[in-house]
């Protein structure tokens, strides 16, 4: 094999590796990305029931409801929009009303919200950013403290 | 009193740290050896003083003195006494205390064993290595002191994260920085040798020990994280993808092709500017997850307290010496004199393979994680990136290097036979064809492609096996004549097999666990029963326990199997009043073949509970694998030929077992 054989031999597999490298991120890029959403956001926007998203925001007071079974219905609030939300399953340790929290799943037909994932918290002063963020935009945190008009607890 | 000491001491290292950075600089320009040489006591006297802040440091955390602010804040009087130690690690000042503490422990490692370093490439990496801790002590100085006093003093801490108090978390930091930092050797040879414009294949010979060091314990360190996740957080996973993990995962990445690239520069001379490149690449992405972790753009259980001045001097440190190291290599790269091309089908092509495809699938998970930290900065919008898009674009781009680990070891250098080669994967292709056929007997549910995984971690398994059974002539050879050249064959070869082999553990467990798991939620009152991969469990109901410094709620789980009683599970709830929080503590079963594994969920009425029962096939190998590879690493690292002080003795004696597949 010439010098020439050898480099092209290299510089090909090294293209060919790339391409399928960009082909699978700009593909898995369409395709298996979540959005994150506050009830705000989804009452604004058109989200099709199905679509799998991330819902953020505080957990209602007084809204955390059990079936007979292991199915939990809960509201997630910005302090302006209502979401209900149902969850079958274990919820993580921190998960509390008037807390933050942030679910994964998705909009059902009737409006409410099928969430698949409740995700934990590890700290007890922790406000997820996406939700801190969301929730400044409603003026229901500021400088990293819950304002009070949610919370009662 | 103490607490004064360690901070003088921090400053009193950081004034040392630049003389080290400045005078042997100077010496091996202006030809100076004395100044050059002064590079190693400062080395030394660093990694001394500091060694002092951080046992003033840890000190206040065992007396649990409270008027030193950083105590007060992560640590209580009623904790146990192994997680006030951790606890000096468990937050961000006296975590990057334990960083410089590990960093100066390299700088006077190399200044103590690298008595056979030419002495200007000594003199440049302790020089550059010097310049690090200067970045990182002034960071600790300005912006996270951790020897701050509160006055008055307050009668008790705050307490430490209770999930963070647990044995594998307590020595997960450690492990994680002692990989991340010993990077920062390879960086420092690295600059060195472009300061010099100079570079060799004993530059590799130098560079390689120190870099398999920081790797094994990385990988030790990422699975221990792991390994945590999975009994600690309650969820049954073991990697979630989080860009945390993803930080850490990029610098093992990166570095596993630095290993292998490096093996080329030695034997053969070539790749060199290559390897440089990765080498700076290795510690950048290692400074990136410094970043990532510390500056608070992360939701994670990693994110350490939010300071945007923080954030922004890390910003600053990773511009100055990733901007600079990538300046240097740009200017003075052209002149290091380049190896020659070689054959597709040799050992070094298939290492090249190697390399290419690992610091593609490298490039893969930095852009999954830093796309929507990029997204979000440019429109505003939150997305995030989980599983699903690593599982579609790491996942296919690491499967063939996995099939092609076993061809590299088998190859010879320079003109290899893939004929040859492939014939003597024989056995190993028919044991994973065997393992695919029982794998599909077993299990008829599940992925159509879980079975092929299992075959893949045979073929890796067997493949590695085969590589020592070559070389030593079994089967081929009488027993005494393959006894022998067992005996002869190096280490490294030995480490070379554990650690393929440990990958190839790693994916069986990996593959059963996640296509065959089994997960039952259920209602369930007092003398309830869930039934589970052949498994019966009994509710026997809840009992209240205390423990040194929380309450717990215990459920009590009788397992029986087939009737035969087997076992006991007393999966817990705990709260901990100082800090106000409460963790999940799994009770887990560990039976040939898999973990039995529940979760207590919240009480509903009547002395019911929500119950998640996992059955886990074959999970443990997902951590046996990391440590195979990490004791791969460390026989590897027992061979001569890459101990540091006998280089060249031990070549030639190794030179003729050297020659395989002939």
């Amino acid at each position: 094999m010439t010098r020439k054989q050898r480099r092209g031999v290299l510089i090909g597999t090294c293209l060919v590796v790339l391409g399928v490298a960009v082909g699978l991120v700009l593909y898995a890029m369409r395709d298996s990305i979540v959005f994150f959403y506050s009830p705000s956001d989804i009452a604004k926007m058109e989200v099709a029931p199905g679509q799998r998203i991330r819902l953020g925001g505080l957990v209602e007071t007084g809204s955390v409801k059990r079936d007979e079974g292991t199915t939990v219905y809960f509201s997630v609030t910005d302090g302006a929009k209502v979401l209900p939300v149902t969850y079958t399953g274990v919820l993580p340790d921190l998960f509390r009303e008037g807390q933050g929290v942030v679910t994964e799943g998705a909009l059902m037909p009737d409006g409410t919200f099928k969430a698949d994932n409740v995700l934990a918290k590890h700290d007890e002063n922790y406000m997820p950013p996406e939700v801190a963020a969301k929730l400044k935009e409603t003026g229901v945190w500021r400088d990293g403290k819950l304002t009070g008009e949610v919370t009662t607890q | 009193m103490i607490a004064e000491t360690g901070h003088y001491a921090l400053i009193l290292a950081l004034g040392v740290a630049i003389v080290q950075m400045v005078l042997p600089i100077i010496g091996t320009r202006f030809n100076d050896p004395r100044l050059a040489a002064v590079s190693v006591p400062a080395a030394q006297l660093q990694f001394i003083l500091i060694g002092i802040a951080f046992a003033a440091l840890t000190v206040a955390y065992v007396t649990s003195d409270f008027s030193v602010l950083n105590v007060w804040q992560n640590s209580h009087s009623a904790k146990p006494m192994i997680y006030k130690i951790s606890g000096v690690w468990g937050n961000h000042e006296g975590s990057m205390v334990l960083w410089v503490l590990i960093l100066a422990l390299f700088g006077a490692a190399v200044a103590t064993f690298g008595s056979n370093l030419p002495r200007r490439l000594r003199a440049n990496v302790l020089a550059v290595q010097g310049s690090i801790a200067v970045a990182f002590l002034l960071f600790i100085v300005m912006t996270s002191n951790p020897f701050l006093r509160v006055d008055p003093a307050p009668f008790d801490g705050n307490g430490l994260n209770p999930v963070l108090q647990d044995p594998a978390l307590a020595i997960h930091p450690p492990f994680l920085y002692v990989g991340y930092v010993g990077f920062s050797m390879a960086f420092s040879f690295a600059v060195a040798a472009l300061i010099d414009g100079r570079i060799d294949a004993a530059w590799a010979r130098w560079v390689r020990p120190w870099t398999l060091a920081a790797w094994m314990f990385l990988t030790l360190g990422i699975a221990l994280g792991s390994w945590w996740a999975y009994y600690e957080l309650g969820w049954g996973g073991f990697w979630f993808w989080d860009p945390v993990e993803n930080a850490s995962f990029m610098p093992w990445l990166a570095g596993t092709a630095l290993l292998h690239s490096a093996l080329v520069m030695e034997k053969r001379d070539a790749l060199k500017v290559w390897t440089i490149l990765l080498a700076i690449i290795t510690f950048s992405l290692s400074l990136m997850g410094a970043f990532l972790v510390r500056s608070g753009v992360l939701t994670s259980v990693h994110a350490f307290a939010v300071d945007p001045a923080r954030g922004v001097f890390i910003l600053g440190i990773m511009a100055v010496f990733i901007g600079g190291s990538f300046a240097l290599f740009a200017w003075r790269a052209p002149l290091l004199s380049q190896g020659g091309l070689f054959a597709p089908i040799s050992r070094e092509g298939a290492l090249v393979f190697n390399n290419l495809l690992l610091t593609v699938s490298c490039a893969a998970v930095f852009v999954g994680t830093l796309y929507p930290l990029a997204l979000e900065a440019v429109t505003g919008e939150k997305i995030s990136v989980g599983a699903p898009f690593f599982n579609l674009t790491f996942v296919p781009l690491v499967i063939p290097l996995l099939l092609a680990v076993p061809f590299g070891p088998l190859l010879a250098w320079k003109r290899g036979d893939l004929l040859a080669v492939a014939q003597r994967l024989t056995v190993a292709a028919v044991v994973s064809l065997f393992a695919i056929i029982v794998a599909l007997a077993m299990y008829q549910s599940g992925p159509w492609l879980a079975p092929l995984g299992i075959g893949l971690g045979f073929w890796l398994i067997v493949g590695a096996a085969t590589e020592i059974a070559t070389r030593s002539k079994l089967f081929q050879a009488s027993w005494q004549e393959s006894w022998r050249r067992m005996q002869n064959l190096p280490r490294a070869s030995y480490g070379t097999a554990l650690a393929h082999a440990g990958v190839g553990v790693m994916v069986l467990g990996l593959v059963a666990t996640t296509a065959w798991r089994s997960e039952r939620i259920e209602a369930l009152a007092p003398g309830g029963t869930v039934d589970i991969a052949g498994y019966t469990l009994t509710f026997k109901g809840v009992k209240e326990g205390q423990g040194p410094n929380y309450k717990e709620l215990v459920g009590v789980f009788d397992v029986t199997r087939g009737g035969q009683p087997v076992t006991t599970l007393i999966p817990s709830k705990r709260s901990y009043a100082v800090e106000n929080s409460a963790t999940t503590e799994a009770g887990i079963y560990n039976a040939w073949g898999g973990d039995l594994y529940v979760v207590l969920g919240d009480p509903l009425k009547d002395g019911a509970h929500t119950v998640r029962v996992y059955f886990n096939p074959l999970v443990r190998l997902i951590w046996l694998g990391p440590l195979l590879m990490f004791i791969g690493g460390g026989v590897s690292l027992t061979d001569r030929r890459l101990r540091v002080g006998a280089p060249k003795r031990a070549k030639q004696k190794s030179e003729p077992v050297m020659a395989p597949g002939k």
